[in-house]
């Protein structure tokens, strides 16, 4: 590695978690719009987590060193994740951690702590979060490593850059798979990132909430680290999206100009897809529990008939 | 160094077995000596073992030596090559840590069984272990193969006033039987080609065979060795008699005794019969997606422990199938990296299922030790009580669940870089099924996740849930250390990977067909990667990486926040009394999937209320009982007893008690056999 990358290296490690508060933001914005109000400042998830940071903390007695661990864990976990995906030029191509298996399971990593903190205080809250996330987390990795599969088959490679890179430099021939996968990675998307309809990321009712419920007992600053992992995860997931399905933009060296051109159509693409979750969001209604597998499965239908249509 | 792999060494460990053996006999009315003798000499012959395999499988070395019987075509044949020395390590390797945490746990049997007796059959076992994966001779397999199946019986039935004891050895002893009678078929069909049971000559002359014949091997093969690995639906005796066994035990059955069926199918399928017939992979890759799917959704419905982790023994051996379906697969299109890489992702898995389950059992026998209980529902905040055992169970939690950076994800990215190869290039039906196959797996791996939150979320966080769970206590120093023997083993496996792998193909390189195929490349940093760089990662890369991350997360975190203060205080309830009954339990924790899953799981629920009055208005007592329908016992193995049953009726005529009857038959039987003879000349 030469030293003319360490900053473009440095820029892909910070840019998820820099990034991810304003995105969150933007999501809660456009929601506000579609409802009439005004809305906070599209930067209030900054000050939220500025704020917490200088807050007192309380701790269940009951909690043991997991519920301690879990937020610096599963905040380091987005940040690796953050670093191995195809962000602002595939010439930072990360082959040691840049598989998509690998991506999806240091995904599941992160699920797997926060699942256990959520049990770890012994409410009746946080094990029936954990209870739902665990049910959704595990009926989304097939529609989830299918859809990714099939790009990889597209592009001969499992490599997240090279997928990046050799589904721009596609004809529109092979559309088709590449469109059904989309479906099917949305679907996985919602779910994964707690959003309508599969979980509401604004309410603390227990009927309806899963990630919240299982970071309730949290406070100060393990509570930024948990929420701000979950804005990294969101933008993760939208970079995935934006990159994986339409990097058309995205730049192939580490040269100045095409690095600062791509960040700023990945700035774009995200804010469309930000846009599109929050119609989605403000436009339908969240589903019963036990109708979620059915639109799991719908996902995991698509990406294997896509599949189907790769040779 | 070649001597340590010679005849003398194998020969001084098979002494040393049979020393520890015999000696707990002799020692039996002295329970503290019985133990001490049988599980130090049981560690020594493990080590033993251990560098004889160690070495022959580094060196390349392959050592074969016998001694013929005085009985026609038995010979007491031994040849241990890569393949077999590969599993006798895994023996090896998984048996010192179980006897190390035997040395402390038997002692729970003091005064109540006779510890000699256990002794000698723990000996007994592991040296039939290793001998059915050196055997060289179909005959001599087959005395070693029994001695391990009467062994590993009678360790089911050792607590044998437990009544639940009884019925699952017998259920075991069973099934087992039924399953040697078809590798016996295999082996005479074998025979009937080769005019040999010598392994090597089978594999020589077995070409001539006629295909009818050939199928005729794999599919009794495969029901035969399916049964000891415990696939779906020959699974029935699995989580009965794992269980029942002491649990240094239920970790030698479980973590490697069902790979002896693994060993065999890849000596049968890869080694005497490479690459015959397609559907032989493909039918390999259905039962292994069935079994893991279906094994993990049975373990999410228990509540018992023990049984949890032998439900997820089916779904691993599932997992394991996987890899191996595809490289018959493979091999049948002579795509020979592909079936190196196949073979090789399955022998991983091989070996990172017998050390995480080995943990795991070892881990679930202190916390039944501390709380005498196997019921989950009973457990709670042990982790308080018992923080070293907690977190050696977690690392093998995580290792099964496949998270990095553990050994279960590379074995499983190994299995599913495999099963991606399968779906460009070949024909339909292949394409469709490896893709359900990797649908399984990737469903499984999430189910697995799900299923280990429960088992360690319920099993030691939160508050306890019984008297028993709050008076634990953490185990001993012996047990202890060999599960963080094992926790590091874990570790190593995954950090060290592509050097696993690099040994690993030796294994695979010595297959027939396969010599010198390299199944993937190791570059810098143990980096992986397989089909020119199709699939490509580095383990010790995601090691560092999350460890550094979390290192930097936790500083910046700690410096920022250095003045504010952290208190503990009551779990906020809604205002209500916490009591452990507030908590999530095993059943509701697993009860939205079971729903989800009704289709294949078909659970029961009874619900009894007991009425105040005759309106029926205000219930007393409400009772529900959770189970599940077993699918098996009722459309497969309930039809089979009752047929067996009513053709064992019709046969009891023939028994008169007569004995000029008798006498009869045997007059007939000689004169039919002189006519077979004299048309067969």
């Amino acid at each position: 590695m030469n030293m003319t990358a360490i900053p473009y290296w440095l820029l892909q490690v910070l840019l998820i978690p820099a990034l991810s508060p304003f995105f969150i933001g933007v999501t809660r914005t456009i929601k506000a719009r579609f409802q009439n109000r005004h809305g906070a400042s599209v930067f209030q998830p900054y000050r939220d987590f500025w704020k917490l940071f200088h807050k007192d903390e309380i701790i269940s007695e009951d909690a043991s060193w997991i519920f301690r661990v879990a937020p610096y864990l599963i905040f380091a976990v987005t940040l690796v994740i953050g670093a191995s995906i195809p962000l602002v030029s595939t010439a930072l191509s990360n082959t040691l951690t840049g598989d998509l298996l690998v991506v999806v399971y240091l995904i599941a990593l992160g699920t797997f702590f926060l699942a256990l903190a959520g049990i770890d205080t012994g409410g009746a809250f946080g094990g029936f979060g954990s209870s739902r996330e665990m049910m959704v987390a595990a009926l989304t990795e097939g529609g989830l490593v299918l859809s990714l599969l099939t790009l990889a088959l597209i592009s001969r490679s499992a490599n997240l850059a090279a997928i990046s890179a050799n589904i721009d430099s596609l004809s529109f021939t092979s559309f088709t798979p590449i469109i059904l996968a989309f479906i099917s990675f949305s679907i996985a998307l919602l779910a994964e990132t707690c959003r309508y309809p599969f979980d509401n990321p604004a309410t603390h009712l227990e009927l309806t909430m899963i990630h919240e419920a299982m970071i309730l007992e949290y406070s100060g600053k393990r509570l930024a680290l948990m929420e701000w992992a979950s804005a990294n995860k969101y933008l993760i997931f939208i970079a995935l999206g934006a990159n994986l399905f339409f990097p058309r933009g995205i730049a192939d060296s580490l040269d100045f100009v095409p690095v600062m051109l791509a960040l700023l159509l990945l700035a774009g693409k995200s804010l469309l897809f930000c846009a599109a979750i929050a119609v989605i969001e403000s436009s339908i209604a969240k589903l019963r529990i036990f109708r979620l597998p059915d639109l799991l499965f719908t996902s995991f239908v698509i990406s294997v008939i896509a599949i189907g249509l790769v040779n | 160094m070649d001597f340590l792999s010679s005849a003398g060494v194998f020969d001084a460990m098979l002494a040393v077995f049979a020393a520890g053996a015999f000696g707990a006999l002799l020692f039996r009315h002295h329970d503290t000596a019985a133990n001490l003798w049988s599980n130090s000499l049981a560690i020594v012959g493990s080590a033993t073992g251990l560098i004889f395999s160690g070495v022959a499988l580094f060196n390349g070395t392959v050592t074969a030596f016998g001694a013929d019987s005085t009985l026609p075509l038995l010979s007491f044949s031994i040849r241990i090559d890569q393949l077999s020395a590969f599993f006798m390590l895994v023996i090896s390797l998984v048996a010192i840590f179980c006897s190390v945490y035997a040395l402390d746990y038997v002692r729970h049997y003091y005064g109540k069984y006779s510890i000699g007796v256990l002794g000698f059959f723990y000996n007994v076992f592991i040296v039939s272990m290793i001998l059915v994966v050196t055997a060289h001779n179909a005959l001599f397999f087959l005395i070693a193969w029994e001695v391990m199946a009467l062994a590993s019986y009678f360790l089911v039935i050792y607590e044998r006033r437990e009544s639940t004891s009884i019925r699952a050895g017998s259920l075991y002893f069973i099934m087992t039987h039924a399953g040697t009678a078809f590798i016996i078929i295999a082996f005479l069909l074998m025979y009937r080609t080769t005019g040999s049971f010598d392994f090597g000559e089978i594999r020589d002359g077995i070409a001539a065979a006629s295909p009818l014949v050939k199928n005729a091997i794999f599919i009794s093969a495969l029901i035969g060795f399916g049964v000891k690995a415990g696939v779906i639906p020959l699974h029935i005796w699995l989580p009965s008699a794992h269980p029942a066994a002491p649990s240094h035990v239920s970790a030698l059955m479980s973590g490697v005794m069902i790979k002896t069926g693994i060993y065999m199918m890849v000596r049968i399928y890869l080694d005497i019969l490479p690459g015959t017939y397609l559907w032989w992979g493909l039918a390999l890759l259905i039962i292994g997606a069935i079994s893991s799917l279906l094994g993990v959704l049975y373990a999410l419905s228990e509540h018992d422990l023990k049984r949890l982790l032998a439900y997820h023994s089916i779904e691993n051996i599932g997992i394991i199938l996987l890899g191996l379906g595809s490289a018959l697969v493979f091999s049948s299109y002579s795509v020979t990296t592909l079936a190196a890489l196949g073979l090789a992702a399955a022998l991983f898995h091989t070996m990172n299922h017998a050390t995480f389950k080995a943990l795991l059992f070892l881990g679930a026998g202190s916390v039944i030790g501390a709380t005498h209980t196997r019921n989950i529902e009973k457990y709670g905040g042990l982790i308080k009580m018992m923080p070293q055992t907690a977190l050696f169970f977690l690392i093998g939690s995580m290792a099964i669940s496949a998270l990095p950076p553990l050994n279960g994800f590379f074995s499983e990215w190994l299995t599913f870089q495999a099963l991606f190869q399968g779906i460009v290039g070949f024909d339909v039906i292949t394409k469709i099924i490896f893709i359900l196959a990797i649908g399984s797996l990737a469903f499984t791996g999430g189910l697995a996740a799900a299923c280990f939150v429960k088992a360690f979320g319920i099993t030691f966080l939160a508050r306890p849930r019984s008297d028993q769970a709050a008076q634990a206590s953490e185990t001993n120093v012996l047990p202890r250390l060999a599960m963080a023997g094992l926790a590091l083993l874990i570790i190593g496996l995954g950090l060290f990977s592509g050097m696993v792998l690099g040994t690993l193909t030796k294994v695979t390189a010595s297959m027939t067909n396969l010599h010198g195929v390299q199944a993937a490349d190791v570059a810098q940093f143990e980096s992986v990667s397989i089909q020119n760089g199709f699939g490509e990662t580095s383990m010790p890369a995601l090691f560092i990486g999350i460890i550094a991350a979390s290192v930097a997360v936790t500083v910046v975190v700690a410096v920022l926040t250095r003045k504010r203060r952290t208190e503990t205080g009551p779990t906020w309830d809604c205002g209500s009394d916490l009591t452990p009954r507030m908590e999530i339990t095993a059943t509701g924790f697993s009860r939205s999937l079971i729903t989800i899953s009704r289709g294949v799981l078909r659970p029961s629920s009874e619900t009894e209320i007991e009425y105040h009055d005759a309106n029926r208005y205000f219930p007393k007592i409400g009772t529900v009982t959770m189970g599940l329908h077993d699918i098996y016992q009722t459309y497969i193995y309930k039809p089979l007893r009752d047929l067996t049953t009513l053709l064992a009726a019709q046969f009891t005529k023939v028994q008169s008690g007569n004995i000029n009857v008798y006498i009869l038959y045997i007059f007939l039987t000689l004169i039919g056999l002189l006519f077979f003879m004299d048309l067969q000349s």
